[in-house]
C-alpha cells in the first residue's frame, strides 16, 4: 500500500500524481538532498542512515558489465588508493576553462580540439566537471526517489552567490545530464535564509556566515517584498574547518616532539584533532590519546604513547587567529554593500564549523546580534532549497507563492563603437521590464540592428551575445531625430523578451531569448553524444521514450481521424491497411527499439499521406461551401 | 464506527501539526479519481465545516466530511516505512479492490 504524506488544505493531488520536488545542496565537500514530508523539511538519508553524501566520484575501468562509477563515502575511502580516477571538490572546476583550473589540481586535464570544456582523464574516459557533478546528482536523485516513493518533478539546486552565468549554466547542465529537471537555481545564502523562514518575516538586511570544511563565504542579503537580493559577497576560498584541525595537529606535534610526521601518521593525528574539536563543542575538556605503532616508533626517540588534555580555553586560544581572519571578508562585504553593523537584522550560520562555540561568539560580537543556529548548519541550505522546491512545485496555496530570483548578470545591448549599454542591471529582481530610448546614428537611417548581450564588461567583445534582431521601416529622418524605445522584459521563468519601437511611426520588432540558458538544446545534445557510454545509455533511453510518446501521439491522432472520416473518405481496403499500420506501430512502440519505432512512424506517415490529403481537401470544401469567391478575398 | 490512529500515526501527526504551526486537526477523505476509482485525501485542516464529522483518538482531532465517511468509516490510519520511504497508510475495511500500489481504491 502506498505511503501518503499530509498535504496543505485543498492541495491533495490525484493518486500517482504527487508533486514530489527536492532541494539539493551540491557542495564542494558534501552534498545533501532534502524534501518536505507532511510539511516538515528534512534531509533524506541513504540506506545506512547517512545524510551527507561526500561529493566524491570514483571512475572505474570498464569490465564485462560496463563502466562502474562509485559516488560518496566509498569513493572517498578509495581516494587514497586511486587518486587520479577519484574526483573530489569538482565544484571548483564547474564552468571553468582549462587555464583557470590547471594550476591547482592533481588531476590530469585534457582539452579536446575545438572544445572549450576541459576534461579530466580517467580510466573510464575523459570526463568533464559537469559529468562528474551529474554523477553526484544522479545518486541524490535515486535516493530521493526511493525515499519519497515516486518520480521527482524537479529540484531546486543551490549555488554560491558569487557563481557567474557559466558556473550556473554548468550546474544546470549537470542536472540535465542526471535527468533531473531544474525548478530553479537559488543562491546558497538565500536558501539558508529561506530555511529560517526569513522570507516571510520582516524586510531588512540579513547576513549569512558560511564556514564550511574548506571555504568561507559571507553574503549580505536584502529582503524586500519577499525577494532576496544579494548586496555583496566576500570570502576566503582557503579557510575552513580543515584549518582548525591542522591547528590542533600542529599543537600535538609541538607537544609530542614529532618533527616530520609521514602521511599515515598525519592522517591519524587529523582524525584525533577533528574528534577533539567536535568534543569541545559540548564539553569543556577532552582527552587526546596518541599511540604510535612500532612502525612509526622511529619518528620519536623517547616514547610511543602520549596523553594530553585539551581544554576549550586552550583550543580557543589556538583557533582564535583563524576565526578572526573571517572578519576581514565580513568587513569587506559590509563596505561593498554600504551597510553598517547596526542595520543588520539577522545572522544565519551555515557550515559545520559554525558549531564551534567560539565562532558563534566572535560572529555574535562582530554583528552585535545573536546568530541563528537552530537548524543544523550542515543541512540548512538543503532544507531552504527543499522549501523553495515545494512552493515551486505548487504544493502550497497561492498566497504562499514567492519569487526570489534575480538576474545574475546585467543585460543590455550594443551601441556604436562596440560598447555595451546596460538596460537591466545584475541583481535586479524578476519579473521586470525596463525601457530605454535610443536614436539613429546617420541621416536617413531606416533600420537598426539590435544586439542583445549579457555581462558586466563594457566592451561587447567581453560580453556574451544572446540575440540579434532588426528594426526596419524607420521613416528617414536626420540623425538623432528618431526615438526608438527598446524594452527588456524578463518573466518569472527568466525568459527575456526584447522589443524595439520607433515612437513617431509606431513600427516595432521583437525577439525572445533565454538569458540564463547559454547552451542551446542542440549543443547540449552534442555534449551528450560526446559523453561516454553510460551517459549514452541515458540519452538512448530518453530518445526511446520520446519516440514512444511520438508513436502514441500518431496512433491516437490516426484513430481519431479514422473515427471521424474513415467511413466517408476511405474504401474498406484502405481503412483496413491504415488500421493494420496503426496496430503494427502500437506493437513496435511497446518494444525498446528506438530506431524501429522511428522507421515505423515514417512508414505510417507515408501510408496515411493520401488520407491526410483527402481530409484536408474535405475540410477546405466544407469551409468554402456556400461562400462566394468575392467574399474570400476580403 | 469511527476513525482511529495507531500510536505511530498519532505521534507523527502531532509532530507535523506542531511543526506547521497552525491548524489543529487532520482531514481525511476521498476524492473520485485515480486508476481504481477513488483516491484518499490527507490534509492539514484549518477549518471545520458544519456538516463535518469530528473524531478524536490518541490526542489527534480527525475531521471527515459526511460523504467521505461512507467510504472510509472504520479506517485505522497507520504510519509505516518501506525501504527509505515512510508515510501514512489507510487500513480501510471498506475497500474491495485497490490498484497495484493501493493508492486508489474501489468500494
Amino acid at each position: 500500500m502506498a505511503l501518503l504524506q499530509i498535504s496543505e488544505p485543498g492541495q491533495t493531488t490525484a493518486p500517482h500524481q504527487h508533486k514530489l520536488a527536492v532541494g539539493i545542496d551540491l557542495g564542494t565537500t558534501n552534498s545533501l538532498v532534502a524534501s518536505l514530508k507532511s510539511g516538515l523539511a528534512e534531509t533524506l538519508a541513504d540506506t545506512q542512515g547517512q545524510h551527507l553524501l561526500p561529493s566524491v566520484v570514483q571512475f572505474q575501468a570498464k569490465d564485462e558489465i560496463g563502466y562502474k562509477t562509485i559516488v560518496g563515502q566509498q569513493a572517498q575511502d578509495n581516494a587514497a588508493n586511486d587518486p587520479l580516477n577519484t574526483i573530489s571538490s569538482v565544484k571548483r572546476y564547474m564552468g571553468r576553462g582549462l587555464e583557470d583550473i590547471k594550476k591547482h589540481s592533481i588531476y590530469h586535464f585534457v582539452s579536446e580540439e575545438g572544445s572549450a570544456v576541459p576534461r579530466i582523464r580517467t580510466v573510464a574516459g575523459d570526463v568533464s566537471a559537469v559529468e562528474v557533478s551529474a554523477e553526484i546528482l544522479k545518486t541524490l536523485k535515486q535516493r530521493a526517489i526511493e525515499s519519497l516513493g515516486g518520480e521527482l518533478i524537479g529540484a531546486v539546486i543551490t549555488v554560491p552567490a558569487y557563481f557567474d552565468d557559466a558556473q550556473r549554466q554548468a550546474t544546470k547542465d549537470a542536472a540535465k545530464f542526471a535527468g533531473l529537471p531544474v525548478l530553479r537555481l537559488i543562491n546558497e545564502p538565500t536558501a539558508a535564509a529561506v530555511a529560517y523562514g526569513l522570507d516571510s518575516g520582516s524586510e531588512g538586511i540579513h547576513v549569512v556566515y558560511d564556514l564550511g570544511g574548506g571555504t568561507f563565504d559571507i553574503s549580505i542579503l536584502k529582503l524586500t517584498k519577499g525577494v532576496f537580493e544579494v548586496l555583496s559577497t566576500a570570502g576566503d576560498s582557503a579557510l575552513g574547518g580543515d584549518d582548525l584541525d591542522h591547528t590542533i595537529v600542529d599543537w600535538m606535534l609541538a607537544k609530542t616532539g614529532i618533527i616530520e610526521p609521514d602521511a599515515s601518521l598525519l592522517r591519524v593525528l587529523l582524525d584525533k584533532a577533528r574528534a577533539a574539536k567536535e568534543a569541545l563543542t559540548e564539553q569543556d575538556t577532552t582527552l587526546i590519546q596518541i599511540h604510535l605503532d612500532e612502525k612509526l616508533h622511529s619518528q620519536s626517540d623517547k616514547q610511543n604513547s602520549w596523553q594530553y588534555e585539551l581544554s576549550r580555553e586552550q583550543f580557543e586560544q589556538l583557533i582564535q587567529p583563524l576565526i578572526k581572519k573571517t572578519l576581514v571578508p565580513c568587513r569587506r562585504a559590509l563596505r561593498d554593500a554600504h551597510i553598517s553593523v547596526d542595520e543588520i537584522q539577522d545572522v544565519v550560520l551555515v557550515g559545520g564549523s559554525t558549531r564551534v562555540p567560539l565562532v558563534r561568539q566572535i560572529v555574535g560580537d562582530f554583528f552585535a546580534t545573536q546568530p541563528l543556529a537552530d537548524i543544523d548548519p550542515d543541512k540548512v541550505v538543503a532544507i531552504g532549497a527543499a522549501r523553495q522546491a515545494d512552493v515551486l512545485a505548487g504544493n502550497k496555496s497561492d498566497e504562499d507563492m514567492l519569487l526570489l530570483d534575480v538576474t545574475p548578470l546585467s543585460l543590455g545591448l550594443e551601441t556604436m563603437g562596440g560598447l555595451a549599454e546596460k538596460v537591466i542591471h545584475r541583481n535586479t529582481t524578476i519579473p521586470v521590464a525596463r525601457a530605454q530610448d535610443f536614436t539613429t546614428f546617420k541621416d536617413g537611417q531606416t533600420a537598426m540592428a539590435i544586439h542583445v548581450v549579457q555581462g558586466e564588461r563594457e566592451l561587447i567583445s567581453d560580453c556574451r551575445s544572446l540575440a540579434r534582431f532588426e528594426l526596419r521601416g524607420i521613416p528617414p529622418m536626420v540623425a538623432g531625430a528618431a526615438r526608438i524605445r527598446v524594452t527588456f522584459q524578463i518573466d518569472a521563468d527568466g525568459l527575456l523578451s526584447v522589443s524595439a519601437k520607433e515612437e513617431t511611426s509606431g513600427v516595432q520588432s521583437s525577439i525572445q531569448v533565454k538569458p540564463s540558458y547559454g547552451l542551446s538544446d542542440g549543443e547540449i545534445e552534442t555534449m551528450l553524444k560526446d559523453s561516454f557510454s553510460h551517459a549514452q545509455d541515458d540519452l538512448d533511453a530518453r530518445k526511446l521514450r520520446e519516440e514512444q510518446v511520438e508513436a502514441k501521439r500518431v496512433v491516437e491522432a490516426l484513430l481519431a481521424a479514422l473515427e471521424e472520416d474513415g467511413e466517408n473518405l476511405l474504401s474498406a481496403q484502405e481503412q483496413h491497411t491504415i488500421q493494420q499500420a496503426i496496430d503494427e506501430l502500437s506493437e513496435i512502440a511497446e518494444g525498446s527499439k528506438q530506431r524501429a519505432i522511428k522507421l515505423k512512424i515514417e512508414e505510417v506517415d507515408k501510408i496515411t499521406a493520401e488520407f491526410a490529403q483527402r481530409r484536408m481537401d474535405a475540410s477546405i470544401n466544407k469551409a468554402l461551401a456556400g461562400q462566394r469567391v468575392n467574399d474570400l478575398h476580403t | 464506527m469511527a476513525i482511529t490512529l495507531t500510536e505511530a500515526a498519532a505521534d507523527h501527526v502531532i509532530r507535523f501539526i506542531e511543526n506547521r504551526g497552525k491548524g489543529e486537526a487532520l482531514r481525511l477523505g476521498v476524492k473520485t479519481n485515480g486508476c481504481s476509482g477513488m483516491g484518499y485525501v490527507l490534509e492539514f485542516a484549518d477549518t471545520v465545516e458544519e456538516e463535518d464529522n469530528v473524531f478524536e483518538d490518541k490526542g489527534v482531532k480527525i475531521i471527515v466530511d459526511p460523504k467521505s465517511l461512507l467510504y472510509i468509516d472504520g479506517t485505522e490510519l497507520d504510519y509505516g516505512r518501506e525501504g527509505l520511504n515512510e508515510g501514512f497508510k489507510f487500513n480501510n475495511p471498506n475497500v474491495k479492490d485497490a490498484c497495484g500500489c493501493g493508492e486508489s481504491f474501489n468500494v
